[in-house]
């Protein structure tokens, strides 16, 4: 028994000793820096908490990495001159840097060989780097959406940069209507993007693919896109309308208003999702903002809104049946199936728009009418099968309850006698 | 009627039919308080009938395959005439069969039907018991939708918790480590071959011990009948119970079709053995009060897993009542009423677990 124990300490010993450092992590050496200035106050401050959640700490960097000097010594050695010190990194001097490593391939790919090396060469070509050239110093640098102390990988979800949070990063200034006023741009972006269909996807069903601020904008080099690039910007995601409308009226009437492509429709930043409202005449049509009666896109946009509401009624009207046959316990599953692709030839449907050809919507739209009569079909013939499997029964049970009856003055006569 | 007796004497002169069906001719049933209860049994038969016959006509559309199997029952239900009433007599006759049978097995235990001399005929019937949820467990799966999918993986699970034979027989259940299309093929011909065989085999045998034996009478109506000779009264088999039973029978079929026409049995959703188990994963009713059991049982018990006492228990609970006459010698006293207390005790059980796994999300 005592060996058994002495054995187990020894087992759990090992496992504690080889489980201090995370796995894959260079494990953090002590470092004076931290000794000190987890005990100052704000703005000095650093905690040993933050220095141990930094992903260049975790990399075996220590502060002397940006700010100089020696933090295996003690205060003053640990900041002197002799021992390279070079205190707080000037604002315009941050993007140069952290490109001294991040643009160095040979450096980072002992780190991370999947890493791009172009942040900072991107960086210069961005807006915020292009006014930092000027000498402008309020506009952002690394260190405003990554983090100074206690940087995370992009991977972290509290990292500051990670896709669900980008968004709030980027408003910490864009919100910002004080630190926005010297560039007269509006402010209400934030809350615009809020109210998205693209953030819905992003933070409420947790869809990282969604885009935030810096899938049409870019990230180090960002940038609005610009009046022309606006389609292209799209087109990342939305490939078919993009085809579409490049081959549509639309495209060269928008290039000669001089404007945007998608979001003259579909609005920028507050991209709702879109509706059957938003096509046609109607009061929430986007068609009447440039056409009116009496035009040919006024027509066209008409028959466009007719034709994909006929769709629409009739495949509701066909679920609506497969609904009440399925409640009354009819096999329609294969009507449902077909249903589906009423459905996506009504989702087809909405795509083609795009083209402005009322004569290739139609074409889906055919497609989708054809299956919704054909479904509709089934749910009937659903129905009037379970009204005769009724009417069946009716006689059945009148029939089974009469042979009952009739044994039953049977056995009566037979034992009467 | 001239007809008939031609072809009788024409049986009669070749086979001797007059003395093979004397025996018939000569049964009669008790005729008492609790009489009705001796329907059960040919309510239990009859629908096992109905099973073999829909069975049957079911066979001529359906494909044992993954691939086929969701396909070919939709089609019964869809497009094959009459195919719908078929499949859905089949699916509620099954699930009436158990009922029926749970309901005769209980009958016979509170009217201490099972005593010497008709140990086996209890025996018999107790086995026919396990081979009709052996029909319900393998049949289930046989439409290949995803709720019968996950329920057999879950089932099929349990097998494996048995020690020492259990993963071996999960293996030979599965045809393999997991429920594939093996799984359907291998299910398929247990449903309609082996446990139909088997079936058959000891229906005759149970049938041949209640003739043999004749038609137990309860404890309390014997002594009575013993007391008071002139008081014990009788009913010919042939034809005064057999016409009951008839109209039983009919009234059956009545119910069988009003279900089928009403309520026809579902198709869910063809099974996908990549996609997440649905929600609501949960046996056949019969099989609920077990499974509901296994799901209340903590996952370690000390040192032994919980789920294995679960099916141990369940092992051990099917041992005894397999083997109550032998077991039920008490004579007068408080061992007289164990037995009953036990069944009072196991429906009570049942009924309460079932209802449980009903209402518990």
């Amino acid at each position: 028994m005592a060996t058994w124990r002495s054995n187990g300490l020894a087992v759990a010993a090992f496992f504690l000793l080889c489980g201090l450092p995370a796995w894959g992590q260079t494990p953090i050496p002590s470092n004076t820096c931290v000794d000190c200035h987890s005990a100052l106050d704000a703005p000095l401050q650093v905690t040993q908490d933050q220095y141990a959640q930094d992903i260049h700490a975790q990399k075996g960097l220590a502060c002397s990495a940006c700010h100089g000097g020696d933090p295996t010594k003690a205060d003053p050695d640990a900041m002197s001159k002799s021992a390279g010190f070079r205190g707080k990194v000037e604002r315009k001097q941050i993007p140069a840097l952290c490109g001294k490593c991040h643009s160095d391939g040979a450096y980072m790919r002992q780190y991370n060989p999947s890493l791009r090396t172009d942040q900072l060469a991107q960086y210069q070509t961005s807006i915020h780097g292009k006014r930092l050239a000027k000498g402008d110093t309020n506009v952002a640098v690394c260190t405003d959406c990554h983090g100074v102390h206690g940087i995370r990988a992009i991977k972290d979800t509290r990292s500051s940069v990670h896709p669900t949070n980008v968004a709030q990063t980027c408003a910490r200034c864009h919100a910002d209507a004080a630190h926005m006023k010297p560039y007269s741009i509006p402010t209400n972006q934030f809350a615009e993007y809020s109210a998205s269909v693209h953030h819905e996807a992003l933070a409420v069903r947790g869809d990282l693919s969604a885009p935030t601020c810096t899938t049409c904008h870019g990230n180090h080099g960002a940038a609005p896109p610009g009046v022309a690039n606006v389609q292209n910007v799209c087109a990342n995601c939305h490939v078919f309308q993009a085809q579409l409308f490049e081959g549509s009226p639309h495209k060269a009437a928008f290039a000669a208003a001089g404007l945007p492509g998608c979001v003259s429709c579909h609005r920028n930043h507050r991209v709702t999702r879109p509706s059957d409202q938003m096509l046609g005449t109607g009061v929430s049509a986007v068609c009447t903002n440039c056409h009116a009666s009496g035009d040919a896109g006024y027509a066209v946009a008409g028959k466009l809104a007719e034709s994909i509401g006929k769709l629409h009624v009739a495949a509701d009207r066909s679920e609506e049946i497969l609904d009440r046959a399925e409640s009354s316990g009819m096999e329609v599953s294969q009507a449902r199936s077909d249903q589906e692709q009423a459905r996506d030839a009504l989702t087809k449907a909405r795509v083609s728009i795009h083209s402005l050809n009322a004569d290739r919507v139609q074409q889906d739209i055919d497609v989708g009418m054809k299956t919704s009569q054909k479904t509709y079909a089934a749910g009937e013939q659903a129905l009037k099968d379970r009204d005769y499997r009724r009417y069946g029964l009716g006689i059945s049970v009148a029939t089974i309850l009469l042979v009952v009856i009739a044994l039953g003055l049977f056995i009566r006569q037979i034992e009467g006698k | 009627m001239r007809l008939l007796n031609h072809i009788k004497n024409w049986l009669d002169e070749r086979f001797g039919w007059a003395e093979l069906t004397a025996p018939l001719r000569h049964k009669s049933v008790p005729l008492h308080r609790q009489s009705y209860w001796y329907f059960l049994g040919g309510i239990t038969l009859f629908l096992f009938m109905i099973q073999v016959g829909t069975g049957i006509l079911l066979l001529l559309y359906y494909r044992p395959s993954a691939n086929e199997a969701f396909e070919s029952v939709q089609y019964i239900m869809t497009q094959v005439q009459f195919g719908w009433l078929i499949r859905s007599i089949h699916s509620w006759s099954a699930n009436l069969m158990i009922l029926t049978a749970f309901a005769h097995m209980f009958s016979v235990l509170f009217l201490k039907a099972y005593r010497k001399p008709r140990e086996l005929t209890w025996v018999t019937g107790m086995l026919l018991l396990f081979l009709l949820l052996g029909f319900g467990f393998s049949g289930y799966l046989l439409p290949w939708n995803a709720l019968a999918f996950f329920a057999t993986k879950v089932g099929t699970d349990i097998t494996g918790q048995l020690p020492l034979v259990g993963k071996k027989m999960m293996i030979f259940l599965r045809g393999g480590e997991e429920v594939t299309g093996a799984t359907l093929t291998r299910f398929f011909g247990f449903h309609v071959a082996v446990l139909p065989g088997i079936t058959t085999l000891l229906l005759a045998l149970h049938v041949a011990f209640i003739q043999k034996f004749g038609i137990s009478v309860p404890p309390k109506v014997e002594a009575q009948w013993k007391e008071h000779p002139e008081q014990a009264r009788h009913m010919k088999f042939l034809p005064n119970f057999l016409l009951r039973e008839l109209m039983a029978w009919y009234l059956a079929l009545g119910t069988l079709g009003a279900l089928a026409a009403l309520a026809p049995w579902g198709l869910g959703t063809k099974a996908d053995p990549f996609a997440s188990a649905p929600a609501g994963i949960r046996p056949e009713w019969y099989f609920m009060f077990m499974f509901q059991t296994l799901k209340l049982i903590p996952a370690r018990l000390g040192f032994i897993d919980g789920e294995l006492v679960g099916v141990l228990f369940f092992g051990a609970a099917a041992a005894v009542w397999l083997l109550l006459p032998f077991l039920d010698r008490g004579k007068g006293g408080l061992r007289q009423h164990w037995v009953s207390g036990l069944g009072v005790l196991a429906l009570g059980y049942m009924t309460a677990m079932t209802i449980y796994g009903y209402l518990a999300k």
